[in-house]
């Protein structure tokens, strides 16, 4: 029985496997041919960026093929880097975003690690809260916060519109929640018994934090640090909003603002500008790519 | 002297004990948990729950914000056939980017996930950059990739015979290319997410469907969708919240033109708000958002709540 089977079952399963792994070999085929289309669909706009920037005027406005570069110059990056103007746009957006992140962090850790080991009243309120503000976005605070602004020069005399330091005020209501529900998460996955021993040992909270905490969730922090930064990078309507004067704007509305004159485009220029801006947060993503990745998973997940 | 000395002696006692109280109270745990959630509480209280309220109060204003008017910002928006086109083209927007990163996500995540392991990283590098650039930049290439009159697509177009695209000249073709541009940044986002939770599913699951002799569909019907159910729920909800409030992308794009077709919520709030002056108004048309944004908001603290659960 089993000497007639065998040679007939044998030949089968193996033309059943052959034909599995040639499915197997043609899938990862198809896979990467389709994975191609979608990159070339995913980085046409930054590569028609990084096209159109060395690019001269003439060559842009004459009727050549656009996805060639016949006479590449850098005169786009020349001129624009040495733009005072375009200088204090980026001066402003780094002083907005190293603010801006100093003072998330400062904000965040201390109530993520509060709200994550600390219990107490309406601790548990307070966190889905935290996250409550988080979807909360800044299309719908706008409004009533340029107005909360007119009143308080009203009454107090301070001027806080069209100032860039507006904005410090301001992106800490993007960052700040988001930061400290990930750091919530974060610090909730230690093990309870790491600071249970440090304050047998007689650590205080303060110390807890500092030498046992900030240490160990160092991936999240990162995490977090990286999203603050790029997104008060990014921000585009507050300063669109609150900051008019040109000496007072923020990198990416003073491209869009400047550049952009009535109908004269300056292509060249405003495509170098844009990739210029999009720069920095892409370095950072380029080298950090993993803690990127880890903050933006973090997000939808509870500790 | 003594009496002196005694008299020194308990006032300094005295003094001792207020400090030790006060210290007391800093070192007790509730205190200091207080105070390290006090900026966060404070930072929250005053500039998103306050402005929320205030947007409420600002609405019920005329014009000049000196007489309460009650619901006549609202009632006048009803009339306005622009708030109607507004309302219209939320959602449309809204809706169809969602469900395309969503669909697009989800396909290029199984994409990501069929290559072998140590190739994975590199092309999900690629593939998250429309995500990482900030979206009033990448916006400004698309404008110039859909420019009337040097639009690098149309030129492709040209060469096979096909005529020039007005991307954004026409109202329906506008309306696609912010729904394009939506498209191109957000599905990296999904495809991220997506691509975590496929890796969630323990591998015995699709061993178990193989054996059992399961097909393609069943152990996609089976075994993936409901492992990853719930990241799809909370992603697309959290996506819509994020694309129904979206400002930059129509702002820098079309401004809203042609003829107001492709305003949504937000930039005809900064149009007629920010620009036009008239405040009240603007925080009505905002506040429009509202309630979609708290059915999805209720529905993610479901999801993230009941995941939190299982883990």
């Amino acid at each position: 029985m089993t000497t007639t089977t065998t040679p007939a079952a044998i030949p089968a399963s193996r033309s059943r496997y052959g034909s599995m792994q040639h499915d197997r070999v043609w899938a990862l085929r198809w896979s990467y041919f389709f994975l191609i289309l979608f990159v070339i669909f995913f980085l046409t706009p930054p590569i028609y960026m990084l096209i159109t920037s060395l690019k001269t005027s003439n060559e842009i406005s004459s009727l050549t093929n656009p996805w060639w570069v016949f006479n590449p110059t850098l005169e786009n990056y020349i001129e624009l880097t040495t733009s005072p103007q375009f200088q204090t746009f980026f001066i402003n957006s780094a002083m907005v975003s190293v603010f801006v992140v100093t003072t998330t962090m400062l904000i965040a850790v201390p109530a993520a690690f509060a709200l994550s080991r600390m219990k107490f009243l309406g601790s548990a309120t307070l966190a889905t809260g935290v996250f409550l503000t988080y979807l909360i976005p800044e299309t719908l605070l706008f409004i009533p916060l340029f107005k909360m602004m007119a009143v308080f020069n009203e009454l107090s005399g301070i001027q806080l519109i069209n100032k860039w330091w507006v904005n410090l005020i301001l992106y800490p209501t993007l960052t700040v929640p988001f930061c400290t529900w990930i750091m919530i998460g974060y610090f909730a996955s230690i093990p309870k018994e790491l600071d249970e021993a440090a304050i047998i040992d007689g650590a205080t909270w303060m110390q807890t934090l500092t030498r046992i905490f900030i240490p160990v969730a160092l991936p999240g922090l990162i995490a977090a640090t990286i999203f603050a930064f790029t997104v008060s990078w990014a921000q585009f309507l507050y300063p669109l909003a609150f900051t008019t004067s040109t000496d007072q704007l923020v990198l990416p509305v003073g491209i869009i603002t400047t550049l952009i004159k009535g109908d004269i485009f300056n292509w060249g220029q405003i495509m170098t500008g844009a990739l210029l801006g999009a720069l920095p947060p892409l370095v950072i993503y380029a080298f950090l790519m993993d803690y990127y990745i880890a903050g933006l998973t973090a997000g939808a997940t509870k500790g | 002297m003594a009496d002196v000395a005694a008299r020194s002696d308990a006032l300094s006692s005295e003094q001792r004990r207020a400090p030790s109280r006060l210290r007391a109270f800093l070192h007790r745990k509730s205190t200091i948990a207080f105070l390290m959630t006090l900026p966060l509480i404070v930072l929250i209280a005053v500039l998103v729950i306050y402005p929320a309220f205030y947007a409420l109060h600002l609405a019920t204003l005329n014009k000049r914000m000196t007489q309460f008017v009650g619901v006549k910002n609202f009632t006048f928006l009803f009339t306005r056939e622009t708030f109607w086109m507004v309302v219209q083209q939320s959602c449309i927007f809204a809706l169809t980017a969602v469900f395309f990163k969503a669909v697009i996500g989800f396909i290029v995540a199984h994409l990501v996930h069929n290559v072998p392991n140590d190739k994975q990283r590199k092309w999900r590098g690629m593939l998250l950059i429309p995500w990482v650039i900030p979206p009033a930049m990448s916006t400004l290439a698309w404008l110039w990739l859909f420019d009337p009159s040097h639009s690098a697509f149309n030129w492709l177009l040209a060469h096979i015979g096909i005529d020039p695209v007005p991307w954004i000249g026409n109202a329906n073709w506008a309306r696609f290319s912010v729904i394009l541009v939506n498209v191109w940044i957000g599905s990296p986002f999904f495809m991220i997410m997506y691509l975590a939770a496929l890796k969630s599913v323990p591998d015995q699951l699709y061993e178990a469907a193989k054996i059992d002799g399961a097909t393609w569909w069943q152990t996609m019907r089976y075994v993936t969708l409901p492992m990853m159910r719930n990241i799809i729920a909370i992603t697309a909800l959290f996506s819509t919240i994020v694309t129904f409030a979206n400002f930059d992308i129509v702002r820098v794009l079309t401004r809203g033109d042609p003829l107001d077709k492709t305003h949504v919520f937000a930039t005809w709030a900064f149009r007629v708000g920010i620009e036009g002056g008239d405040i009240p108004l603007g925080a009505a048309v905002s506040l429009f958002m509202v309630p979609i944004l708290t059915v999805a908001a209720i529905f993610i603290l479901r999801d993230i709540n009941r995941r939190g659960n299982e883990a």
